[in-house]
């Protein structure tokens, strides 16, 4: 746990520094925001599609921090210095799925409100703490799986293609139960708690990617 | 040196795809004592160095550090080696003292070690700054601290002079030079030096041993036929 501490805190150090990954995820969220809704031509949108179209934005957002997530590491030497480090190899898939996470709750934080302002009709306000367990959930199954692709894509040469091309195929099943537990919780007079087995099918595929990637990470950190 | 080996290669080869870039090498070397690792450029020192190192896999032979087979038992050794490369693996926007505490926590090391070495090779007063404004040359000092930071028993130097003036020279002899005291291997595009503080020379040609010995043992000859 100290280890991961001390990764994490590094991480959130260097981009606290750099502001290179949390900006650039957050206006190319509005920007989808405002492709949408100019692309769709109505002023407001609620329901199923409005649950739709957040999480295929943040998604879409997530790649862009899942693609950078390993970049220092690559190209300023991280990977060594930590692997010539006695440490427990592990520690280094929790920390960088926690930084992530860190990154898309930072996301959410600005993308949230603006799609709110940007496309949503109903308020945001009453179904928020729903909305915040739904996101909450995704956001595990984006870090666990995002660290997990970086990881394999940062060890080869088109690894700007590699993310996406392998992450989003994973992130299908995460993706359908966010939206459909967003759905319900931003309809007009909507649900204020989001559909039970929506969450449990997230929470679920969270607790079956955690273990594979604690599993098979040792094994991507090897020559 | 204690007659316990630091280093014990068996038939070491690895290859690199199609590349074979270390082929059939065997050598040993004392713990406390220094080998210099002698080649051409692509000769495969530095590929020896990342196998030590335990960051890389060898594909056939044998490589033990301290007794300890590689990689099975690489988890074993990490705390006991220093590696110091081409790349100072720190991190650019991060100062130096920022680096070097990553560092010492990993190792679990005190921050007061860090304040040491900085104030040693006269890094203190520049170690808040980014080491992406640094020369070549403070950064060097600073990956010297970095790779002697929890007195590793064994310091795996490539070039480790490079970029570095006469003054920073001295100032990091005691770090890395003999006077650290723990086995080294070392590798250098200065033969003439670097065989002046080795006690054993491994000249690499084309992946393959082309000799082996005590340092002191090396003729022009051999030198002249290395680097031909």
């Amino acid at each position: 746990m100290r280890t991961v501490l001390v990764l994490l805190r590094k991480d959130l150090r260097l981009e606290l520094r750099t502001f290179e990954t949390v900006p650039a995820m957050a206006l190319f969220s509005i920007a989808v925001f405002v492709i949408f809704h100019f692309g769709f031509n109505r002023a407001t949108i609620a329901g199923q599609l409005a649950g739709g179209v957040l999480t295929v934005t943040l998604l879409l957002a997530a790649l862009l921090g899942i693609n950078r997530l390993f970049v220092a590491e690559r190209e300023q030497g991280g990977f060594d210095g930590f692997l010539l480090a006695p440490v427990d190899r592990s520690s280094l898939l929790v920390a960088k799925a926690a930084a992530l996470f860190t990154f898309l709750v930072a996301l959410e934080v600005i993308a949230v409100p603006a799609f709110g302002l940007l496309l949503l009709g109903p308020s945001l306000g009453r179904p928020l703490l729903g909305l915040i367990a739904v996101l909450a959930l995704t956001n595990v199954a984006l870090s666990v799986i995002g660290t997990l692709v970086s990881a394999i894509a940062i060890q080869t040469r088109a690894r700007d293609l590699i993310g996406p091309i392998v992450a989003l195929p994973l992130l299908i099943p995460a993706l359908i139960a966010t939206a459909r537990a967003a759905g319900p919780l931003l309809a007009a007079h909507g649900s204020v708690s989001p559909p039970g087995k929506w969450i449990a099918v997230l929470a679920l595929y969270d607790a079956i990617f955690a273990l594979i990637a604690y599993g098979v990470f040792d094994f991507l950190l090897e020559d | 040196m204690d007659g316990t080996l630091a280093i014990e290669l068996r038939g070491l080869t690895r290859h690199f795809g199609e590349r074979t870039v270390l082929r059939d090498v065997s050598a040993s070397l004392p713990a406390g004592a220094t080998l210099d690792v002698l080649g051409r450029n692509g000769a495969g020192k530095s590929t020896l160095l990342r196998i030590l190192a335990t960051l890389l896999r060898p594909h056939e032979g044998e490589a033990l550090v301290f007794g300890e087979p590689l990689p099975g038992r690489a988890f074993a050794v990490r705390g006991k080696l220093g590696l110091l490369a081409h790349d100072p693996l720190l991190y650019r926007d991060l100062t130096g003292r920022e680096n070097l505490r990553y560092h010492a926590q990993l190792h679990r090391v005190g921050f007061e070690r860090v304040e040491e070495l900085l104030e040693a090779v006269k890094m203190d007063r520049r170690a808040d700054e980014p080491v992406r404004l640094l020369s070549q040359g403070m950064v060097q000092r600073i990956a010297i601290c970095r790779a002697v930071l929890h007195a590793p028993e064994l310091l795996l130097l490539d070039e480790p002079r490079a970029n570095l003036d006469p003054a920073a020279g001295v100032l990091v002899e005691p770090l890395i030079g003999r006077a650290a005291g723990c086995a080294r291997v070392l590798t250098s595009h200065d033969p003439g030096a670097a065989l002046a503080e080795a006690d054993l020379a491994l000249g690499l040609s084309d992946g393959a041993v082309a000799f082996a010995g005590p340092a002191d043992g090396v003729g022009a000859a051999q030198l002249k036929e290395l680097y031909a």
